[in-house]
């Protein structure tokens, strides 16, 4: 599956994209939160407070119960501040 | 009406559009935002919008559909750009048009609260050579929470 980073995430994560395959027990946004934390020290830093991170499955918001399938595209944020 | 873009945008033009030949339409209402100098005379300010193109779009065109559905409209209209701007610069125009003023106005407001907690955008300000990511307000999402309704709370 395609996960995506924007602004400081992909800063910290240190890519913008990348193709992953969690194991079958990562269902929700949560758990791939969880799982993705442990892939680099950036990545550890960038999902260092889930409170602040934002979700999108397929370009719609997602909360942290929400689960996810193979093919999906998950995005990861920081809260947006455009306007 | 949706635009996301980098360049620039005349805003008298894209006013008059959304009400000509509209003879039911009585008000035009609208809010435009600007990029303010943050960093004070004589020190270079600017300031990087970044977004999440495909997303933007469709957010953008549900908060459309949602003020169509909330109040006695005729149009909406939506711009926002992206890139790197500078102080003075326009960055985004939301109008609505409808018979009454209540209606535009209301609308225009709403569309500016959601947008600036939902649509996916990052500005990142550059002050005196150094960037830095902008921090959410949590004013933005105090603003945008009274147009809630029951449905979408929890």
């Amino acid at each position: 599956m395609k996960v995506l980073y924007f602004a400081w995430r992909r800063d910290r994560v240190g890519l913008s994209e990348e193709c992953v395959e969690p194991p079958v027990d990562v269902a929700t946004v949560g758990e791939l939160i969880a799982w993705l934390a442990q892939r680099s020290p950036g990545h550890g830093e960038a999902f260092a407070d889930p409170a602040i991170v934002r979700c999108a499955i397929n370009q719609d918001y997602a909360k942290a119960d929400a689960r996810f399938s193979a093919g999906d595209e998950v995005a990861f944020f920081p809260p947006v501040t455009g306007g | 009406m949706i635009k996301v873009q980098r360049e620039d945008f005349d805003v008298g033009a894209e006013l008059a559009a959304m009400s000509r030949d509209r003879e039911n339409v009585g008000a035009v209402a609208s809010f435009m935002g600007l990029v303010r100098d943050v960093a004070g005379p004589g020190e270079l300010s600017a300031m990087t919008l970044e977004h999440y193109p495909g997303m933007t779009e469709r957010q953008l065109q549900r908060l459309e559909a949602e003020a169509l559905a909330r109040w006695p409209l005729d149009r909406v209209l939506i711009i926002h750009r992206h890139g790197r701007l500078l102080p003075g610069d326009r960055i985004v125009l939301c109008a609505a048009t409808a018979s009454h003023r209540e209606a535009a106005f209301e609308a225009c407001a709403f569309l500016m609260d959601w947008l600036k907690t939902k649509a996916p955008f990052w500005k990142r300000e550059e002050i005196d050579g150094k960037s830095s990511w902008v921090a959410a307000r949590q004013d933005d999402e105090d603003a945008a929470a009274r147009w809630q309704t029951d449905e979408q709370s929890g």
